[in-house]
C-alpha cells in the first residue's frame, strides 16, 4: 500500500509542520562566521546531517518500525543534552502531530498524542506519520535526514543572501550521502532501539543554548 | 602484536567512614595504584601507564565499579596517547570503561586526556550504570592530533544509564575515516580539543536547574534528568582543561551546598 507521492506531500516544505522558521544552527553559525559561502554550508551540512541528521532519522525509521514511541521520546532526550533543542524537537513534534493527524489519522498517532500533550520530539512524530501514510521506515529516515540539511541550506540563503541555485546545488551534492544515511538508520531501526546510533555535533548543542538567548533573531533555532 | 588486557577496581565501604578496595587488579598497560586522596573517605586510584598504550589492535578495558557507600576517586598519572599500531595491518585499537556506582556510592572518573595521534585509530567506550542514589563526577577529552600533527582515527561512545533507565547516549566521531562534515561549522569548527564534564546528582531531582553559556564554545546544560553536562571545545588541551577545571570546581562547590542545606 506504500505510495511515493505521500513521502512528497511529507516531506514537503509547505507541508504545515513550523519547519521553516528553524535554521538547525545555521543562524548563530552564520553570525560566529564559521558559515561565509557556499563550501562552509556544504561543510555544515555535512555534518549536521552525519550526527543529529543521522540520529534523528534512526529514530524516526524505528518509529515507523513500530517500536514503542515513548521508549523512542525518551531516547531523543537521552541524545538531546541540550534543553534549548529539546525543546525544540518538542515543539516541532506538537505542531507536526496537529498537521499529521488532520492528514493521515491513525490511533497510534492519538494516542502518543494523548501521552505527550506538550510534544514528542519531531522524528518520533514524523515516523509514526509516516507509518499512518503506509511509508516505510526507510521513507521516515530520508525524510528527516532531509530536513536535516534542507533547513539550514534554506536559512542561509536568507541570512547571507547567498544564492538560492547554490544552496540548492549544495543539497544537491548531498544526495548520495543522505541515501546511506536513511539507509544506515532504516538498518539500526531493525536491530531495536539499543542499536540506534546516538551521533552528537557539540557546537551544535553549545550554539543552540547563546542562540535561543539572542533578544533579537530571524529563526527560532 | 596487539595487547589485550583489563584492569579492575571495587570499591566498598571500610565500616570506619573510608573506603577499601578489596580489588584493584592492573593488567598488561594499565598499572593501578592506590594513592593518597586529598579528601577524606574517598579511596583514590591512579591509573599509572606503565606503557604506550593502546597501540593499534590493542583491546583494554578498565572496570571500577563503587559499591552501595563507597567513594571511589580515579585519576591517570598522565594522558592516554593512542599510537599506530605495528604495521598496516594491526586495525583499530578499543578501550572499553565500565564504570558503576551504587546506593548512596559516589564515583569520580577524572582521567587525563586522551590524545588521537596522527595515523592512530582507536574506539572508546564509556558505559555508566549507577543507582538512584548514585554520584558521579566524570570528565573525558579528546585531544585531536599531538601538537602540530594532524588527528588520528577517534570515535567516543559516552552511555549512562541511572536506575536502569537512560540518562546520557552521546557517540563522536573524528579524523580519518569519520563521516564527512566533522571538522564543519556543525561539529568542530575547526577546534582540537573537545571536552565532556558530567556530574549526577539525585539533588539534582528537585533543583530548578537552567543551561550557562560558558564561552563562545562551551556550555552547562541540564539533562532530561537528574545530571549536568558541560560540552566544551577549545583550540588545544590547556586552553579545554582551565575551562572543564573552573566549571567542576564550581559545581561540586554548588553540590556541597545543596547537600548541605
Amino acid at each position: 500500500m506504500t505510495t511515493r507521492a505521500a513521502l512528497l506531500v511529507l516531506a514537503d516544505g509547505r507541508f504545515p509542520a513550523g519547519g521553516h522558521a528553524h535554521s538547525g544552527g545555521a543562524e548563530p553559525a552564520v553570525k560566529a562566521g564559521r558559515i561565509r559561502n557556499a563550501q562552509d554550508l556544504a561543510d555544515f551540512c555535512l555534518g549536521r546531517l552525519h550526527t543529529t541528521g543521522l540520529t534523528s532519522a534512526a529514530l524516526a525509521a524505528a518509529a515507523a518500525h513500530g517500536l514503542d514511541p515513548l521508549a523512542l521520546d525518551q531516547a531523543a532526550d537521552v541524545r538531546t543534552p541540550s534543553p534549548a533543542l529539546r525543546a525544540v524537537g518538542r515543539k516541532l513534534g506538537r505542531q507536526l502531530m496537529r498537521a499529521a493527524r488532520s492528514t493521515w489519522p491513525s490511533p497510534e498517532l492519538a494516542a502518543l498524542a494523548a501521552a505527550r500533550p506538550r510534544g514528542a520530539h519531531q522524528p518520533v512524530v514524523l515516523g509514526l506519520t509516516a507509518r499512518a501514510a503506509g511509508l516505510e521506515p526507510e521513507d521516515a529516515a530520508h525524510c528527516v535526514a532531509y530536513e536535516a540539511v534542507s533547513g539550514p541550506a534554506t536559512a542561509v540563503v536568507r541570512l547571507l543572501s547567498l544564492d538560492p541555485f547554490e544552496a540548492t546545488a549544495v543539497l544537491a551534492r548531498l544526495a548520495p550521502a543522505l541515501d546511506r544515511v536513511a539507509e544506515e538508520a532504516a538498518a539500526a531501526a531493525r536491530d531495536g532501539i539499543d542499536a540506534l546510533p546516538a551521533a552528537s555535533a557539540p557546537l551544535l548543542d553549545i550554539t543552540a543554548e547563546a542562540h535561543a538567548a539572542w533578544p533579537v533573531r530571524l529563526f527560532a533555532s | 602484536m596487539s595487547v589485550k588486557a583489563t584492569a579492575r577496581i571495587t570499591a566498598v565501604p571500610d565500616g570506619r567512614g573510608a573506603t577499601a578496595l578489596p580489588v584493584l587488579e592492573s593488567e598488561g598497560p594499565l598499572a593501578l595504584r592506590r594513592t593518597r586522596s586529598p579528601e577524606p573517605g574517598y579511596a583514590r586510584v591512579t591509573v599509572v601507564g606503565a606503557m604506550s598504550a593502546p597501540l593499534g589492535g590493542d583491546r583494554l578495558a578498565i572496570e571500577a565499579r563503587a559499591e552501595d557507600g563507597a567513594l571511589l576517586a580515579v585519576d591517570s598519572a598522565a594522558a592516554t596517547v593512542a599510537l599506530p599500531g605495528a604495521g598496516p595491518d594491526a586495525g583499530r585499537a578499543s578501550y572499553a570503561l565500565r564504570l558503576g556506582a551504587g546506593e548512596g556510592a559516589e564515583l569520580r572518573w577524572l582521567p587525563e586526556q586522551l590524545i588521537s595521534a596522527c595515523g592512530s585509530a582507536l574506539d572508546q567506550t564509556t558505559r555508566v550504570e549507577l543507582a538512584t542514589t548514585a554520584r558521579l563526577v566524570l570528565r573525558e577529552e579528546q585531544i585531536l592530533g599531538r601538537h602540530g600533527e594532524d588527528t588520528g582515527s577517534l570515535t567516543t561512545r559516552l552511555t549512562v544509564h541511572r536506575a536502569g533507565r537512560p540518562l546520557l547516549d552521546q557517540q563522536l566521531a573524528y579524523g580519518p575515516g569519520a563521516p564527512g562534515g566533522w571538522d564543519g561549522a556543525a561539529v568542530l569548527g575547526g577546534n582540537r580539543a573537545v571536552g565532556q564534564l558530567l556530574l549526577v546528582d539525585p539533588v539534582l531531582e528537585t533543583a530548578s536547574l537552567v543551561s550557562r553559556v560558558l564561552g563562545p564554545t562551551a556550555v552547562l546544560t541540564p539533562l532530561a534528568g537528574p545530571g549536568v553536562l558541560v560540552t566544551a571545545l577549545a583550540a588545544d588541551a590547556r586552553l579545554l582543561r582551565c575551562l572543564l577545571d573552573e566549571v567542576l570546581e564550581e559545581l561540586l562547590h554548588g553540590l556541597r551546598a545543596a547537600r548541605g542545606a
